[in-house]
Order: C-alpha cells, then sequence, then structure tokens
C-alpha cells in the first residue's frame, strides 16, 4: 500500500469513525460538524476535477453549489407550500424526495457549467479567474433580487427531504447518506484520473502544444471536466441546503468560492482525496479556532499562507509525497 | 513517380512589414527524408507552424494526403496522420514514458471520453505505445517520469510519440537541436530506419545530419526557397553556397 493509499484509508476511517463515536456519546452537534465536512469535501472534489486535473482556476464554483442549493430550496418550497412550480407548458410540482431533488440539481449544475464553461474556457489565466467570477455575481445579484424566493433572505425548509427507507432527520442517518455519496463520487474521481480522459486531460493542462498535436482538441476536454465539474459541485449544493434546511444567496457570494478553493489547495491540488482533507482541516480549524476569536479567519490566512509558500503539495504533499505515476 | 503525401503551394505569410514565408511551394512524396535548411531567422520554424495548423497562411494551399488540409486545425491535421515533433520538447513532464506514448497512441484512436477504464490496461494502446518506445530505444526507461530524462532521452521519446500516431509523414523540428555527437549520430541512424515507415520533412542545422540523411534538400533563405535538389545538386549551387553554405564546405554550418 503506498503511502497516498494509508493516508486515503486514515482520512476515510476518520471521518467514518469520529461521528459514530459521537453518535455513541450522544453528541448530535457533531454529527452535523462532520456532515458538514462530508458535504464541503464533495464540493472540493467537483472543483478539483477543474483545478487540480484540468488546471482550470476556477472562481465561480460558488455558482454551481448555488444553483444546487436553490434546485433543492425551490422544489421544497413548492413542496412544503402546495404551490405549483409552473403551470405552463406543463404542470411542475415541487418535491420532498432527496434522489429526485439530487439527480435535478446535478444536472442544473452541468449545464450550467456547460454554458458558463464554453464561454469562460475561450479565455485563459486571470481572465479566465475573473469571467467565472463574473458568472457566480451574476447569480448572486439575481438571487439577492427574486423576491419569489426569498431575495436577501433565503429560503426556510421546515422538515429535511426525504430518501426511502431513512430518517433524515436523524443527524446519523443523514451523515450515512453524505459519506456514501462522498465515497462513491471519490470512486468515479480516483478511477477518472486514471482514466482515457483523465490521462488526456492532464496532459492538456501540462501542455496544450502537445495534446493538439496528437489530434485533439484541449478546449473539448476543458469543457467536459468544467462540465463534470460543476455538476458534482452542485450536488453538494442540494446536500448543504439539505444539511441547514436553508438556502441563500450566500451560496453564491465569492467568499463561498474561495472557501471551495481553499479546500482543494489545503488538502493537495490534483490529489483525488484531497478536498476531503483540506475541508476536514477546515472544518476542524473552524471549529477550534472559531471558539478562540471571531476572526478566525486570521489565522486560516496565515495556515494558507504557509501552504502556498512552503508546502505547494498541501497536506497530500506533505503527508504522502509526491503523486506516484499509477498504472 | 507516386503522389506526393504533402504538397504545399503558393504559401505565403507576413506579419506586418516582415515576410515570413513568400510564395513556398514545396513537396513531400513517399519514402523520403527531404531537408529544409536555412540560416536562423530564414522562416522555418514559421512554415512548420503554416504546416502544421499551428499559424494560418496569408494565401496559399497545403495539400496533405489527398486532401485539402489548408482550413483545418492543428488537432485535424494530426488526425490525418501528420506526426510533428517540435524543436522545443513539448512534453507533459510529470508523466512517465510510457504514459507519453500511450497518451499520443490515445491522441490517434480518438476515444478520449471514457471516465472508468484504467488507459494504462488498456492491451492495445499499451502495446502500440511499447512498440514507439522500443523502436527509439526507450523501453527500458518507460517507467521513469519525464522531467527525469536527460536531453537527449526527451529528443527521442518526441519521435517515440510521433511513432504513435499512426503517421503518413513526420514533421521534425530540429529534432537533433542540442545533442552531443553520440546523439546526433543515435538520432541520424533512427530517422534513416524511419523514412520506411513514413516520409519525413525535416528541418534541422546540422549538416551532416542533414547530408547524411536528405533525399532532396530546399533551402530556405528569407522566407523564400532558393533552391530545393538532391544533396550533390545543392552542395554545388552557386546561390546556395554564397547564401547559406559559405564557400569552405569543410566548415559545417552552424
Amino acid at each position: 500500500m503506498t503511502r497516498e493509499r494509508l493516508l486515503n484509508a486514515t482520512l476515510m476511517a476518520i471521518l467514518l469513525l469520529f461521528p459514530l463515536y459521537a453518535w455513541a456519546t450522544d453528541e448530535p452537534f457533531l454529527i452535523t460538524l462532520t456532515t458538514r465536512a462530508v458535504i464541503l469535501a464533495i464540493a472540493g472534489v467537483g472543483l478539483n476535477i477543474a483545478l487540480g486535473f484540468g488546471g482550470l482556476v476556477s472562481f465561480g464554483h460558488a455558482l454551481f453549489f448555488g444553483l444546487g442549493g436553490y434546485a433543492m430550496g425551490i422544489l421544497a418550497y413548492h413542496a412544503q407550500t402546495y404551490t405549483t412550480l409552473t403551470d405552463w407548458p406543463l404542470t411542475l410540482q415541487g418535491t420532498k424526495s432527496m434522489p429526485v431533488i439530487w439527480i435535478i440539481a446535478t444536472l442544473t449544475s452541468a449545464l450550467a457549467a456547460l454554458a458558463v464553461g464554453a464561454l469562460s474556457l475561450r479565455t485563459t489565466g486571470v481572465y479566465f479567474i475573473m469571467i467565472t467570477l463574473a458568472f457566480s455575481q451574476m447569480f448572486y445579484y439575481f438571487a439577492i433580487s427574486w423576491p419569489t424566493y426569498g431575495g436577501e433572505d433565503g429560503l426556510s425548509i421546515y422538515v429535511r427531504n426525504g430518501f426511502p427507507g431513512l430518517n433524515t432527520m436523524d443527524p446519523i442517518q443523514f451523515f450515512a447518506l453524505c459519506y456514501g455519496l462522498l465515497a462513491l463520487i471519490l470512486l468515479f474521481t480516483a478511477r477518472l484520473s486514471r482514466s482515457n480522459f483523465g490521462l488526456m486531460l492532464g496532459a492538456a493542462r501540462q501542455n496544450e502544444a502537445r495534446v493538439a498535436a496528437i489530434g485533439q482538441r484541449p478546449y473539448r476536454l476543458y469543457l467536459i471536466a468544467f462540465t463534470l465539474s460543476g455538476a458534482i459541485t452542485g450536488l453538494a449544493g442540494a446536500l448543504f441546503a439539505d444539511l441547514n434546511r436553508f438556502v441563500s444567496p450566500v451560496m453564491f457570494s465569492w467568499q463561498t468560492s474561495g472557501e471551495i478553493m481553499v479546500f482543494v489547495i489545503l488538502g493537495g491540488v490534483g490529489r483525488v482525496f484531497g478536498p476531503v482533507a483540506g475541508a476536514a482541516l477546515f472544518i476542524l480549524l473552524e471549529h477550534s479556532l472559531g471558539g478562540l476569536s471571531e476572526y478566525w479567519h486570521i489565522y486560516l490566512g496565515a495556515i494558507l499562507l504557509g501552504t502556498v509558500l512552503f508546502a505547494r503539495g498541501g497536506l497530500f504533499g506533505l503527508l504522502a509525497g509526491r503523486g506516484q505515476p499509477h498504472d | 513517380m507516386t503522389d506526393p503525401i504533402l504538397a504545399i503551394s503558393g504559401l505565403s505569410k507576413s506579419f506586418g512589414a516582415l515576410t515570413a514565408s513568400r510564395d513556398i511551394s514545396l513537396d513531400l512524396r513517399p519514402g523520403e527524408i527531404h531537408a529544409l535548411i536555412g540560416p536562423n531567422g530564414a522562416g522555418k520554424s514559421t512554415l512548420i507552424a503554416q504546416i502544421a495548423g499551428a499559424l494560418r497562411p496569408d494565401a496559399g494551399r497545403i495539400l496533405f494526403a489527398g486532401q485539402d488540409v489548408t482550413a483545418l486545425d492543428t488537432a485535424a491535421r494530426a488526425r490525418l496522420g501528420m506526426a510533428r515533433t517540435f524543436q522545443i520538447s513539448a512534453l507533459p513532464m510529470d508523466y512517465t514514458v510510457l504514459q507519453n506514448a500511450v497518451l499520443g497512441a490515445l491522441g490517434q484512436r480518438g476515444d478520449v471520453v471514457r471516465f472508468l477504464r484504467p488507459v494504462l490496461r488498456d492491451t492495445d494502446l499499451r502495446a502500440r505505445a511499447e512498440a514507439a518506445l522500443d523502436t527509439v530505444g526507450l523501453l527500458d526507461a518507460r517507467n521513469t517520469r519525464c522531467a527525469e530524462l536527460s536531453h537527449g532521452q526527451r529528443r527521442q521519446l518526441e519521435v517515440a510519440i510521433a511513432l504513435t500516431l499512426r503517421p503518413r509523414a513526420f514533421l521534425m523540428d530540429e529534432p537533433m537541436a542540442g545533442l552531443g555527437a553520440d546523439g546526433t549520430r543515435a538520432l541520424t541512424t533512427l530517422l534513416d530506419k524511419l523514412r520506411a515507415e513514413a516520409p519525413i520533412l525535416l528541418v534541422e542545422h546540422d549538416m551532416d545530419a542533414v547530408f547524411a540523411l536528405a533525399d532532396r534538400i530546399s533551402v530556405l533563405v528569407y522566407g523564400e526557397i532558393i533552391a530545393t535538389g538532391t544533396v550533390d545538386e545543392i552542395r554545388r549551387d552557386p546561390e546556395v553556397r554564397s547564401a547559406y553554405l559559405g564557400d569552405d564546405m569543410d566548415e559545417a554550418a552552424p
């Protein structure tokens, strides 16, 4: 077993055992805290496909996170108020079913990522960063100014959405759902990184001229990666909104984009499990340092600076060394 | 004589007042090595860039494998079998030698949008990659990261990737650049073998290699082809001697 695999297994074991311990000792708050880390990890894993594998520095992933959140919020809002979503051309009802919400959140975010990507990927470097930021800000202000769904105040959902056979209001059961989804998405991402697509995408990140010279178009690879990336982050947004039973324009804000990026950088850019480590560390810091001072972000800033200056591979680079060329 | 694989006619390209290519016509026939020589700044790299599809010419036509490719981009030309090597190695440095070669075969095969199966377990891709590595003599280094290769090995890998593309023509931009005497000799032997695989349009500064390999030579000066002919014809051409080779033929050109 390589060190990276050992680290992956340890990380996943901690994320599983900690809430089980909290459950046994009746500390529901700690379960919820871990669930939060797991959901944010999914958002980070999504961003990592664009940022880590494709080298696409998206500063607009809050857009997909928020879209996922609002997909859940809007569907559940209509279900709880017994109103229809639209009446024309056909009548659409809201829903309180998690699987349906997940699918809609994922597809909506994927479509948005396809459209945003198709336009943004015509630029590179700092322009790409700025244009993705601009798109997410558009949605932020749109959400603020749309009174139907709460505007600036956001939307509250009274009861968490349902999953067949589970009581999702029970923290440990909702945690199990989120953990299962994270595991599935990690499995997919790990396979992706070794697949035909993963090899070609990584080559485009390293050398676009080479990719063109062997008959492939980097733009197309980037667009597919960006779409997958947005879809996964969107799913995380739906889960996040369900965790809080609340969705607000803050999910669209640039601070959210920044936080998702911080998970990836802290954990290790381009490492499959990196964002999981990053999100867990982020929540740990928020919880422990947040108790010390309201201004805990200053410590986070220092850690981030240290990571960027001295440990560019993040936690994974520090603990597992350079990524192995895999077979 | 068989039809040329690559035929360029009337190609022109200017950057403002500077004419980099002036009405260039040349062709590449099956089985030959056609060398393109000329002093620095003659427009060799600009010409290669236009043939490969990285630069759009202002005028002229490029026929490749019986098809007008003037409007096609680099990727489309590569898919038709135009295998280019770069003057400055363009390799994904984090990848191993094997990954680089598999990458080439995958790019050629084209089934890139596959997310789940490990690419290195694909026996077809792997066989093609290993065959190409074997040809250039890099099979033993297959698990070395590209960043750790010597300069000479990187030049070999460039050629190996071109080989994985099922090439119908090679476009080689100074493959010997920066190689020592041994490296140049080894690569010369290799290119000599490769012409059976597909013809080579060879841009090269090393005159020993050019004279040893070329079936025909075209001389490019100030964006214009001033002569095309066999090695002997070019050696004797007075215009070429004054423009480029210098009168003292014992001295290798820069």
